[in-house]
Order: structure tokens, then sequence, then C-alpha cells
């Protein structure tokens, strides 16, 4: 899929700016990306380096065992058919952590596993159970308490105030969590 | 509301930190040590990203700088004004559930044009932290267990996406519009 889009973007960019006559301005623009995209990596070394090293220390602590706390009565009202100790149940409160953090990449390895775990509990192994797609439609609209990645661009990008779209972020990804959930408790009576 | 927002957006990250090394501390943690050791990722992680935003921006480099952009945008520009959403967006907003290294990179060149403290650029902030790849969730996550029937899982997840666009679209209206 993003294959083609980005087959589209450059090839279609390309063949637009024949008829345009701006092939000089597209050359320039293609070399001009680059070394922003470059730039902004480096840039982003500092932001990502410091929250990775406070999100160790959330790990190492135990702070984030306090987390799953907090979170498991949430997650035995979105799982009801997953019992309590079982290692699914486990790793669905540490992808929610580390969704809950922004952490992107640290929560897929805790994602892929509750999946693994929740497929001992399904009757058909190649059919996505209730849970599965609860699963889903949480990490798809997770909440983010600290979207540290998008912080680290802002501020790399120069911006005067990057923490400004931390209480937006939050309220924007409560509702499509909101919708999300209640849109998988409809499907759960009607798709049996 | 306005200013309890604008107030959480900024205590909440310096009230994070001191909670985290407190705690680590009560906890006989070596806070200096393990940060540093966290830290080091960091240096990874960024360096990781560089092929996707070269690839991305490059594409959208091209396809900005020829006029495609512009011209594809003429068609439907009139119906966004008429719901006060800027045209921008609107390549990001359709993106967002098929590629998140994409989206991150148009996100970047929003930055890059309009600056990251425009309305554009507050609202492509919250859009890209408010939701995530559905397509790319749902292929790695029942990929890796073999689901081939995903059921109401693809839908479900294109609703948040929607409801996070548009809820993003109305609290950054109401908060810096």
């Amino acid at each position: 899929m993003v294959n083609y889009i980005w087959l589209f973007f450059i090839v279609g960019g390309i063949l637009f700016s024949l008829f345009n006559g701006n092939i000089d301005d597209v050359t320039n623009a293609l070399f001009n990306s680059a070394d922003e995209a470059v730039n902004l990596s480096i840039g982003l070394i500092s932001i990502m380096s410091f929250w990775l090293g406070i999100m160790k220390i959330i790990e190492k602590s135990g702070l984030i065992r306090v987390i799953n706390k907090i979170l498991t009565p949430i997650a035995k009202f979105l799982f009801p058919d997953v019992p309590k100790d079982h290692p699914a149940m486990n790793a669905i409160l540490m992808n929610m952590s580390a969704n809950l953090l922004g952490m992107g990449n640290a929560a897929t390895p805790f994602g892929i596993k509750a999946m693994q775990n929740l497929q001992e509990l399904n009757d058909k192994k190649d059919r996505a159970t209730d849970s599965m797609c609860t699963f889903l439609a949480i990490n798809t609209s997770s909440i983010t308490l600290i979207p540290t990645t998008v912080l680290g661009i802002r501020a790399a990008a120069g911006s005067q105030e990057p923490t400004e779209i931390v209480g937006t972020t939050l309220i924007a990804t409560l509702c499509s969590a909101i919708a999300a959930i209640s849109a998988d408790k409809v499907a759960r009576k009607f798709s049996k | 509301m306005t200013d309890l927002v604008t107030l959480i957006s900024k205590w909440a990250i310096p009230f994070l930190i001191v909670v985290t090394l407190i705690y680590g501390q009560i906890k006989n943690v070596d806070v200096f040590d393990t940060f540093v050791e966290g830290a080091k990722d960091g240096f990874d992680t960024s360096i990781k990203l560089i092929p996707f935003l070269v690839a991305m921006m490059c594409a959208l480099g091209i396809f900005r700088a020829s006029g495609a952009m512009e011209f594809i945008l003429s068609f439907i520009e009139p119906i966004l004004t008429a719901f006060y959403i800027p045209s921008d967006i609107i390549p990001m907003a359709l993106m967002r559930p098929i590629s998140g290294s994409s989206t991150f990179a148009m996100m970047t060149e929003i930055f890059q044009t309009h600056g990251p403290d425009s309305f554009v650029g507050r609202l492509a902030s919250t859009m890209q932290g408010s939701t995530d790849t559905t397509f790319y969730v749902l292929t790695v996550y029942f990929g890796s267990v073999g689901i081939k029937k995903s059921r109401h899982a693809l839908a479900i997840g294109l609703i948040g996406d929607l409801t996070g666009f548009v809820s993003a679209l109305i609290i950054c209206t109401l908060v810096f519009g």
C-alpha cells in the first residue's frame, strides 16, 4: 500500500512537472528534502535520549507496575473473557502502559506477546476473537499521555512551546478511544 | 476549559519527571546510571528513522514542488473551507491509518512550511499524537499469530481514526483557533 503511494508521489510529481515546466524546482526540492530529513533525525537524538532515559527509570523502579495496577479495572471491563491471571492480561497491561506513555516502539513487543497469549484462548485459530478485536481497537486509538516523538519533532523544528499540544492530544485521543471501544462493544453484540 | 488544557499541557511533563525521579530514588534505583542506560537507545531510534524520513520527505517534496499537490487540493478545497478544515492537513489525515512513518514525515513537512506553532502545525501534532497506524497495527498483530479473518477489527480502527481526526480539529480550533 505504502509502496504504491510512494511510487505515485514521485512518478506522479515528476510527470506533472513535465507539463508544468518546473523540473528544476522539483530536483531542488528533492535534495533539500533529503537534507531536511537527515537534519531532523539528528535533532531528534537529544529529546529521544532524554525520554528513553526517563522510561528506563520508570521500568526499573517498578513504577510501571503501579501504572499496571491502576489500569487493571479498566482492562477487566474491556476484556471480560480473559481470565485475570492469564499471561495475556499481563502483556495487555504492559502494552497499554507503554502506549499511555507514547512509547510507540516499546509497545509493539508487548502487543505481539499479548496477541500470542490471546491466541492460546482461541478455538478457531485463523479467526480473531472478541478480545483480539478489542485489543486492536485500543491499540489503534490508544490514549496517549505524553506523545514523546511528536514533542521531540516540535522541539527540533524550533517550536516556542513544544508541549502545548499535550492537552489537546489527550482530549482528541480520549474521544477516539471512546469511539473505538463503543463501536467494539456494539460489534461484539452483533457479530457472533 | 481552555486554561485548564493549557495548564495541563504545561505541567504534565515536569510533574511526570519529578515523580519518576523521586519514586526511583525511594526504590533505591541508581537514577543517573539508569537514565544513561536508557538514553543510549535514543540515539539508535533516531538514526533508524533517517531512511524513512528521507524516502517520504523526498517523495512529498517532489509532489509539492511540481504543483501536483496544489492541483489535486484545488478540487476539494471549496468543500474543506466550508467546514473550516485547513487543506494542508488533508494528505496527512488520509495517510494516517496507512503509514506512521509517512505521516510523521508529513508532519515535519508541515512544520518546515508553516512552522510548528502555526495552527496547522499544532493540529498536525495533535493528530499525530492521538491516533495510530491502523493498517500497520492490524498487519503486525494479527499477522504475528496467523489470524486471517479479522472480523470487525479494521472497521473499528478506522472509526477511531476518523473520530480522532474530527476531535483533534474541534479541540484545536477551540484552544488555538
